[in-house]
């Protein structure tokens, strides 16, 4: 199918989302559609899918003007779409799940439950998306649920696949599953819109790249780009991608996590006898795919989430026990992962967020009295220091960007002085600009004698920033190893595997992206 | 204290679209919802008015008569009202007295409210309070001015020990502020009851539940002529105490941290149990206070209708006032204004006093349910306010 979007516009209010897009996909391409947060990729799809009307411009499909005014239509045209986050009945078989909307019965209303199944195994064999057919969702792991989506948009008879940051929840050898699949679509004539920003994957499978940046489609580049290159167009500035640091000048043990074990509310071993030091000095990555324990850790270590066994201590003193307030008066700095959910109050002011953790302290109060004036001074410091970019200090924080956010909760952490730094994601769903330079302040602390423990699913970041990485499977620590290990052998740890396994497993069998290296 | 003194930041974030500061988007849907409930009155005045049904009995022979007839009852009940509440020093005075406990219960639902508490229990509050100054006014005998002020702290400690259990309850169990209010309303309606058929709350010779009057040095004094008392200074005190509290003291930070979102003030080293407690205690205070207001000031013996409805008005007062203290006392001031106007508007215009019940109800409705007012009048740009408020008051 040929597909061109012409002179698409999208305004919400003031802000043009999508500026006058032009946009050619031609059939079996994988087109990868690459820009920031915020850049109005997901507009142009949403478009696309119908779930928002351009305000002007055309959708042309193999020559025709078309009209997609619901994502009924959308299917209608052979449009497929795999959301980012999963539209799929938990407690409903992959088969119910597939069946879903369109329901074949036989006489008397009665479900054919096993047309479902036999269209669902027709749809795995043929592109080789290995599903079963009766499990429930719920059950299987996600990298197996986004399998179910795209065999939902499948069964559709879908001839444009719109992919939006499919990556984003697969540890990196389900990231190779899919990009096999997405080749043996292309085969079959099936086209595909790779939405990401991750550049390692779309130099390893795209055909054709377009770059977005603000609403305007700023270019085209070849899969044959360098990162740095496409990082350049999509940020529209030069950008280092990787921090410059120095070796680590690595110290005292600051803390010392021995035998620590949580139990999470549904009663399962969240945390399972983790024993970990960070050393003054240097950064360890705590590496993992989502889930695998890392937040129930770090709650763990400020005192959030209670611990079962095991002790916490930090600069030799045992803090097990003590309450989040007392840790963070102890010296220890966090980043919440879901910053939003965690790291700030929204509807507060850029400057009341700013001490939000340190409104008790002077000068920010004098006895039970706030100190307004310090707070702003305070803020306005803050701002200057981290280029926090806001139009005004008493605007919320919730109107600003993801970037800009983070940012206010770093500039917090670190306005006070630190023993221990714990960073969750630190730059999850945060423009390449920020990333830069959330990451060199990190290093920075890390040089000023700070202990760093930064929690990451991305091996991008890790690479970045990491002395040593940690990877955690299932609640356990399955290995310590430098910072120099292969993408491929942290990728499998990431699995389950020991280092001695990984280091063979990868030798033999490399994966697409780790093979770019 | 007023309006533009209040700082930006804490408002809930406003789209501003309109170009218009958040609480000039909140006066103007506020003020609109005010104007749809007079239209509603109006239909409601003019069904109810007998001139206007015998002069629809020959609608169509003259239309004019049916229209005049209610345009005069509408006109005529509607200056009863405004002369009734603002029309003279005496109504004026009438209006504020109507207003005080208002004020006071109003800002007691407010502050929870800005914790994420939907505190539902300002009518038990305000009658275990109005129970302790009762009893201090009646069985204590103290000089004057010293017998005001200690009575007036047992009423506030009284309502503090109300509203402090519920926040109590709330940090240690997680037992839901809404389900606990409601309860303590019941008991403290009924222990007021039994108390007063008690030898130490009965009026001696008398078998109805009613109580000694207040000593005298116990009385709020009178600030004019007429009912007006000094507890109308204390509510707008208690006002000015609460907005400083919620935006200038480190108690408020944290109690607004936690009520716009306690995960993060959780994460930042707050307690989320204490700032529950404390708001509640407070709370219970500022109603406790009204209580005072109604049994030292306007009441003078106790009697199991101490609270009326006080209590549940507060919670519209809160609503109308969009938990903020100065919108809270602008709202007890409308409220004490429909009061004391109904009461001149049933009298020379016999429209009766539930009216005014059903305009402020109405005008409720209408700020709750703000997607409503904007869809009648199309001019007013979008807010996130007070929907905001009340569903964080349920979930939390």
């Amino acid at each position: 199918m040929h597909l061109e979007l012409s002179g698409l516009t999208k305004s919400f209010g003031s802000l043009v989302a999508n500026d006058s897009i032009d946009l050619v996909i031609e059939p079996g391409e994988i087109h990868c559609l690459l820009g920031e947060n915020g850049a109005g990729k997901s507009t142009l799809m949403n478009m696309l899918y119908g779930l928002l009307q351009p305000d002007s411009g055309e959708i042309i499909i193999n020559g025709e003007k078309v009209v997609i005014d619901s994502p009924s239509a959308a299917i209608r045209h052979g449009i497929g779409m795999v959301h980012q986050h999963f539209m799929l009945v938990p407690v409903f078989t992959v088969a119910e799940n597939i069946m879903l909307g369109r329901e074949q019965t036989r006489g008397g209303g009665v479900l054919d439950r096993k047309k479902a199944y036999a269209r669902v195994r027709e749809l795995s064999d043929q592109y080789g998306l290995h599903v079963d057919p009766g499990a429930l969702v719920e059950d299987i792991p996600v990298g197996v649920q986004q399998r179910v989506e795209i065999i939902k948009a499948l069964a559709n008879d879908a001839e444009v696949l719109i992919l939006d940051e499919p990556t984003a929840v697969l540890t990196p050898s389900e990231i190779d599953d899919l990009i096999a699949v997405m080749r043996q679509f292309k085969e079959a004539g099936t086209s595909i819109v790779f939405i990401t920003h991750k550049l390692k994957e779309v130099k390893a499978i795209a055909d054709k790249i377009t770059v977005i940046r603000r609403g305007k489609v700023v270019g085209q580049a070849e899969p044959s780009a360098s990162e740095e290159e496409l990082a350049e167009m999509m940020v529209g500035r030069a950008v280092e991608l990787v921090v410059d640091k120095q070796e680590a000048d690595a110290g005292d043990v600051q803390l010392e996590v021995r035998g620590l074990t949580v139990i999470d509310e549904r009663g399962h071993t969240a945390v399972d006898n983790v024993d970990l030091d960070v050393r003054a000095g240097e950064i360890v990555a705590l590496a993992g795919v989502q889930g695998n324990g890392q937040t129930e850790l770090t709650e763990a270590l400020l005192g959030l989430t209670p611990v079962a066994a095991g002790a916490i201590s930090l600069g030799g003193k045992n803090i097990t026990r003590a309450g989040t307030r007392e840790r963070l008066e102890a010296g220890i700095g966090y980043v919440p992962e879901d910053r939003a959910h965690d790291g700030f109050v929204g509807s507060f002011s850029v400057a009341e967020n700013l001490v939000l953790d340190l409104f008790r302290r002077a000068p920010f109060s004098a006895g039970v009295a706030l100190r307004t004036g310090e707070i702003e001074r305070n803020c306005e410091e803050r701002v200057e220091e981290f280029d926090i970019r806001t139009q005004s200090i008493t605007l919320p924080v919730s109107s600003l960007s993801g970037g800009n956010q983070q940012k206010v909760v770093l500039a917090r952490e670190l306005s006070r002085s630190l023993k221990l730094l714990v960073a969750s994601q630190p730059t999850r769903g945060v423009d390449v600009g920020s990333i830069e330079f959330l990451h060199k302040r990190i290093v920075r602390e890390r040089d000023n004698g700070t202990a760093v423990l930064i929690v990451s699913t991305e091996l991008d970041e890790i690479a970045a920033l990491a002395d040593r990485i940690a990877v955690m499977y299932r609640g356990r620590i399955v290995g310590i190893v430098g910072a120099d290990t292969p993408r491929d052998e942290l990728g499998l740890m990431m699995a389950g595997a020991s280092k001695q396994e990984a280091e063979v497993e990868a030798t033999e069998h490399p994966t697409t992206l780790g093979s770019m290296e | 204290m007023t309006t533009d003194t209040e700082p930006v930041v804490e408002k809930p974030p406003v789209r501003r679209r309109s170009g218009l500061p958040g609480w000039a988007v909140q006066a103007l849907v506020s003020l609109s919802a005010i104007v749809l409930a007079l239209v509603v009155g109006a239909v409601l005045i003019i069904i109810g008015d007998e001139k206007v049904k015998s002069a629809s009995s020959y609608f169509f022979a003259a239309p004019g008569d049916t229209i005049s007839a209610a345009l005069t009852a509408v006109g005529d009940a509607y200056q009863a009202l405004l002369v009734g509440a603002v029309g003279g020093l005496n109504p004026i005075a009438e209006s504020l007295t109507q207003a005080t406990p208002l004020i006071c219960g109003g800002l007691a639902v407010s502050l929870a409210f800005r914790t994420g508490l939907f505190n539902i229990g300002a009518q038990g509050q305000l009658i275990v309070g109005a129970i302790f100054a009762a009893w201090v006014g009646f069985a204590w005998h103290l000089p004057v001015g010293i017998h005001l002020i200690i009575a007036v702290i047992a009423g506030i400690i009284g309502g503090a020990i109300w509203g402090g259990l519920v926040g109590l309850l709330k940090a240690r169990t997680g037992a839901h502020e809404v389900i606990v209010t409601i309860m303590l309303n019941y008991v403290a309606i009924y222990l007021l009851q039994w108390l007063l058929t008690t030898s130490a709350f009965q009026r001696p010779g008398r078998t109805d539940p009613i109580s000694p009057i207040v000593d005298s040095n116990a009385q709020y004094p009178q600030l004019s002529g007429n009912r007006l008392h000094l507890g109308f200074v204390l509510a707008l005190v208690a006002a000015a105490f609460v907005w400083w509290l919620l935006n200038r003291s480190t108690v408020g930070f944290e109690l607004r941290a936690v009520g716009a979102n306690p995960d993060a003030s959780r994460t930042a080293g707050m307690s989320v149990g204490r700032a529950y407690t404390i708001a509640m205690l407070v709370a219970g205070a500022l109603a406790g206070l009204a209580g005072t207001q109604q049994v030292l000031g306007t009441d003078l013996p106790l009697t199991d209708g101490v609270a009326a409805s006080v209590g549940f008005d507060s919670i519209t007062v809160a609503l109308l006032g969009r938990g903020t203290p100065v919108g809270t006392v602008l709202a007890g001031l409308l409220f004490g204004a429909l009061n004391a106007g109904g009461l001149q508007m049933q009298l020379q215009t016999q429209t009766a006093l539930t009216l005014t019940t059903v305009l402020q109800a109405v005008i409720v409705l209408f700020v709750a349910a703000p997607a409503l007012v904007r869809s009648i009048f199309r001019f007013l740009p979008r807010e996130r306010g007070l929907g905001a408020v009340l569903a964080k008051g349920w979930n939390g």
